[in-house]
């Protein structure tokens, strides 16, 4: 392998290492929000740090193969992929964290059951996951066939985050008193919504990265 | 305004270029890229038929610009040449002042008189970017310039014959990066008057200075694409095998 393959296939480790780390943050958030775990939750927003290392490390080695390297075509591609998708990922980690924060605030009471049910929320945070996991295996396998059916996950987000709100305003009406946990519930919500607009945009670089095609808003005119 | 059609060379047996079809449009730059041997600079001389000075040179096809064709029996070499004009690798101005170097095409094709060649001279070391640096010692020998200035003075000489088209075999690559980056600036600036083609080994050269790129191997054209689309995102996997380093 010539050094500088041996320099793409590093930056390639240090973000399949972030993204490893951002899809377990994910997951412990909604382990931490769906039981009231505070301790796990806590967990979470301590290694919100290292997130943020590898944006940084990722930013600055990506740069430097643009510096020395001055990479065309496919390496071009992936070196531009790669500074959004880190930037991208950093943000996930931050709602991950931001959702362990309303956990932690929270001290351990739950929303109630029922409206995490109604609102879907388990369900929600299972595609995300799952939208997640499977834009990592289309970059490590350079297969963009999935990105189809990634995508169309995010239309199932969006329908979810635009139903809460009837939902949601049917259960305030039936408990006032749940009008604060009813507010950050909604927060939550929105949070995940904007995570699943997130895994678009992963997508989005991963095929412009694998297929030099740009999808984003429609592609070029 | 260059049109090559089914062009086929040989030196003796050797196949050097096969079916090459290729359009430049006139004021453009187009760089010609690929490995040492592929058949780039035999393809660039085909256009000012310096490939005839080569015994055992056998050609097919139709190689036309602005719709004659140049190798036609009928078309003459000599008004080819005025019309081509030609940068080499290595500076080579002649043996003479500077201002001589510019003049000497115009005064061998007895291009006008002693007036229309001073002001030639001028127009063309300015055209070159070279008249500020010099215009205090054209008497000088052209031996006295950097190797950078020896290149622009060699530009401006091409330039004085007033040629449409302009040929530049690797123009840069025994210069040093400023004198590159006035090369390059200049290759810019020119190609509002003329067609330029360059044959480069610098990859980021071709990709800083031309509109259109042709990348060659094994004497075939593999790809010829516009310069931007074949550096983010080249057609042929040979291309991007090459323009990434991953070739061989």
């Amino acid at each position: 392998m010539k050094h500088t393959e041996k320099e793409l296939q590093s930056l390639k480790d240090e973000v399949n290492q972030m993204w490893k780390l951002v899809l377990s943050q994910l997951e412990k958030a909604k382990q931490a929000f769906l039981s009231g775990d505070v301790d796990l939750a806590r967990e979470i927003a301590s290694r919100e740090k290292r997130v943020d290392a590898f944006e940084l490390k990722i930013d600055s080695d990506c740069e430097n193969y643009i510096a020395l390297y001055s990479p065309v075509a496919v390496d071009l591609r992936l070196v531009l992929s790669f500074i959004k998708i880190s930037i991208t990922l950093e943000r996930i980690a931050d709602f991950a964290e931001s959702i362990a924060r309303l956990v932690i605030e929270e001290d351990g009471n739950k929303i109630d059951s029922q409206l995490i049910e109604e609102l879907q929320l388990e369900k929600m945070f299972d595609t995300l996951l799952s939208m997640l996991s499977d834009s990592f295996v289309a970059l490590e396998s350079e297969n963009t066939k999935i990105a189809g059916k990634i995508m169309a996950k995010d239309d199932e987000i969006d329908t979810m985050f635009l139903n809460s709100f009837a939902i949601l305003t049917t259960y305030l009406q039936a408990n006032p008193a749940a009008i604060q946990s009813g507010l950050k519930t909604l927060l939550l919500v929105r949070k995940l919504e904007r995570i699943g607009d997130h895994c678009n945009n992963i997508v989005e670089e991963i095929v412009f990265y694998v297929d030099a095609k740009v999808l984003k808003h429609g592609g070029k005119k | 305004m260059i049109e090559t059609k089914n062009i086929d060379f040989y030196y003796g047996n050797f196949h050097a270029l096969k079916n090459i079809n290729m359009k430049i449009g006139k004021n453009t730059v187009t760089a010609f890229i690929g490995p040492s041997g592929c058949g780039k600079s035999t393809f660039l001389r085909l256009f000012n038929r310096m490939n005839d000075l080569i015994d055992g040179t056998r050609l097919t096809g139709e190689c036309a610009i602005a719709g004659r064709d140049i190798y036609h029996k009928s078309f003459p070499v000599d008004e080819l040449r005025k019309k081509v004009g030609m940068v080499f690798q290595k500076p080579n101005p002649f043996p003479k002042s500077i201002f001589e170097n510019v003049a000497y095409g115009l005064r061998v094709n007895s291009m006008g008189d002693k007036s229309f060649i001073i002001a030639k001279v001028e127009e063309s070391l300015k055209a070159a970017a070279l008249w500020e640096e010099v215009k205090d010692k054209l008497k000088k020998s052209a031996f006295e310039l950097s190797g950078g200035q020896q290149q622009r003075l060699c530009i401006a000489r091409a330039l004085a014959i007033s040629p449409s088209i302009l040929l530049m075999d690797e123009p840069a690559s025994a210069l040093d990066p400023i004198s590159t980056s006035k090369i390059e600036e200049l290759i810019y600036s020119l190609k509002e008057n003329y067609t330029i083609i360059i044959v480069t080994h610098n990859m980021q050269q071709a990709a800083r200075v031309s509109d259109k790129t042709g990348f060659f191997m094994l004497g075939e054209l593999v790809e010829y694409n516009d310069t931007k689309k074949m550096f983010l995102s080249p057609e042929k996997e040979q291309t991007q095998n090459y323009i990434t380093g991953r070739f061989g």
